[in-house]
């Protein structure tokens, strides 16, 4: 492997007074999918947060295809091709579900429009049948599949996805997941995960890493992070879902 | 009846004006947040610098067809108007915004205030009369005792105002500009995220509001033959009246208020005393916050997040 695609190094990030994290070292290679798993209130959301420079990272380095992105508007962030299924979804609850997979596309001027609706219908047939309906009405899982359609509608190279199988059916999470595995075999397509769903994730990632208070404490691959006795005891017991 | 029918026909040029400021208030308040005290003398500003552009037609051309004069004054004033608003957007709110709550308001009636005495000191005090255009009237209802009539100029005021409507309506909901604005309404961060310039929406969103508050501005100069410094204030608690009025925030509603509030000053003024007619449009204003706070076509705040 050459340069990583995104490579985050010493990065601090603070709200207000508050450090939340205190020099996170990540990265993630080209065509990779990687996850991060850690309790509530590690600091996983923030870190997906600061990668979009919202908050900003008050010290560290992101770099994203060999240029520092931890300076740059977060508008422009995303316009370098990098998508995000925000924590909490965020879909746009008084505008249709067509017209917020419409702002997915705004960073493409809405070209190839079709073909991408197309492709996130075979992937969520559940979102066509709603097509008109309110963000705002959809129900939890609606959301959470409209939120990860709307960010595959700016053709993203990196696709970060917080928590996307929060609140949804087994079954629904099983075609998430493979949906994720199939944009990453098929399109090359770079994922980075946080996950509660450790093992499902774990089985999924190409590499893991596991965040406590806002470090990084254990990093391998996911088969590894799957065997480590830690890990097990901390994020996989209660079973495997 | 033919006097209720008179009254209808001045409530609707007067709500149609008030209609036009209003959407700047409610656009600015669904975006920001804030509600842009200056916007009121933006209107006023407007409403001068059509009037120096009529007089300078005046001076430099001598005298021409009054549509010609009136295309004129609009672009004018809209081009000069929008201008000014975004000037103020940069310079007296951007720089508070992620400050404390009030401090964008407390900075909008710093403008405010910055308006009206810079108009009051450079033109004078005193109303400025402007030459009648327009004055023309069909009679629509003849009668022995009262004549219905409609001016040229109510005509003008109320089509101009439906095509600019329409028109703005479009914008905000069919292209990817409005779609855009609604996006940073609805969630700024997440719009963000998605690539949309959030600064630059918010500058769009000031400049659309003071083109629609220009146009309402030649139509008031227009229609009432005078503007003063103090415009601002009145017509401008009107409009902010009428969008409070039709819920703060909803385009379909500063349209609805503005002709509410125009009607009831309207017809207020001819069936009770015309003494009392701001006090009648502020009554409702405190009634409307008192028992209806998100107003007639105010979003219902039941949403699953
Ligand atoms: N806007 C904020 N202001 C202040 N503190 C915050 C803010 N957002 C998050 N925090 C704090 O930062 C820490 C990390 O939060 P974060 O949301 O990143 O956790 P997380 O790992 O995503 O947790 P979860 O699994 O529950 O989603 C927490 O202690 C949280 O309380
Ligand atoms: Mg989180």
């Amino acid at each position: 492997m050459t340069e990583p695609l995104l490579s985050i190094r010493g990065v601090k990030t603070y709200y207000g007074k508050i450090i939340a994290l205190k020099g996170v070292d990540l990265d993630v290679n080209e065509g990779e999918i990687v996850t991060l798993i850690g309790a509530n209130g590690a600091g996983k959301s923030t870190l997906m947060m600061t990668i979009f420079g919202s908050p900003r990272a008050r010290e560290g380095k992101i770099v994203y295809q060999g240029s520092d992105i931890s300076r740059m508007p977060t508008h422009e962030i995303a316009r370098m091709r990098i998508a995000q299924s925000p924590e909490g979804r965020r879909i746009f609850p008084r505008m249709s579900v067509m017209e917020n997979l419409q702002m997915g596309a705004a960073i493409n001027d809405f070209a190839h429009m079709d073909e991408d609706l197309k492709r996130v219908f075979d992937l969520f047939p559940r979102l066509k049948e709603r097509i008109n309906q309110r963000g705002g009405t959809l129900s939890g899982g609606e959301q959470q599949m409209l939120a990860i359609a709307r960010a595959l509608m700016s053709r993203p190279k990196l696709l970060l996805l917080d928590e996307p199988s929060l609140g949804l059916a087994p079954l629904v999470v099983k075609l998430i997941f493979d949906a994720i595995r199939d944009l990453n075999r098929t399109e090359g397509l770079s994922v980075f995960l946080v996950e509660q769903n450790a093992f499902h994730a774990l089985k999924l990632a190409h590499r893991g890493y596991v965040m406590v208070n806002g470090v990084i404490t254990m990093s391998g691959s996911g088969k590894e992070l799957l065997e480590r006795p830690e890990v097990r005891a901390a994020y996989l017991e209660g079973g495997r879902h | 009846m033919e006097v209720f029918l008179q009254q209808l026909i001045n409530g609707i040029t007067l709500g149609s004006i008030y209609g036009l400021i209003a959407i700047g208030y409610t656009m600015v308040f669904g975006i920001i947040g804030m509600v842009n005290f200056a916007h009121g003398d933006v209107f006023m500003v407007s409403a001068f610098i059509a009037m120096i552009t009529f007089l300078l037609i005046g001076a430099l051309v001598g005298s021409v067809p009054v549509v010609i004069a009136i295309v004129l004054m609009l672009v004018v004033a809209m081009v000069l108007t929008s201008l000014w608003n975004w000037t103020i957007e940069r310079v007296a709110y951007r720089p508070l915004r992620g400050s404390f709550r009030l401090a964008p308001l407390i900075s909008a009636i710093g403008v405010s205030i910055f308006l009206s005495n810079f108009v009051q000191v450079t033109q004078g005090p005193r109303n400025k009369p402007v030459p009648g255009m327009l004055n023309d009237v069909i009679i629509l209802v003849e009668s022995p005792t009262y004549n219905v009539a409609i001016s040229y100029k109510q005509i003008m005021i109320m089509v101009v105002t439906a095509i600019l409507l329409a028109a703005f309506w479009y914008l905000v909901q069919k292209t990817s500009l409005g779609r855009a604005q609604r996006a940073c309404e609805q969630d700024r961060k997440m719009a963000s995220l998605l690539g949309i310039d959030v600064d630059r929406t918010i500058s769009i969103t000031f400049v659309m509001g003071a083109a629609l508050a220009a146009v309402a501005g030649v139509m008031y100069m227009v229609y009432y033959g005078v503007v003063s410094f103090s415009d601002g204030f009145n017509p401008g608690v009107k409009a902010f009246t009428a969008a409070v009025l039709g819920g703060i925030g909803s385009l379909p509603g500063a349209v609805v208020g503005g002709l509410l509030i125009g009607l009831i000053e309207v017809f207020w003024s001819a069936y009770f005393t015309i003494d009392y007619k701001d006090v009648a449009a502020f009554s409702i204003l405190a009634i409307t916050l008192i028992f209806m706070p998100q107003g007639l076509l105010g979003k219902p705040e039941v949403e699953k997040v």
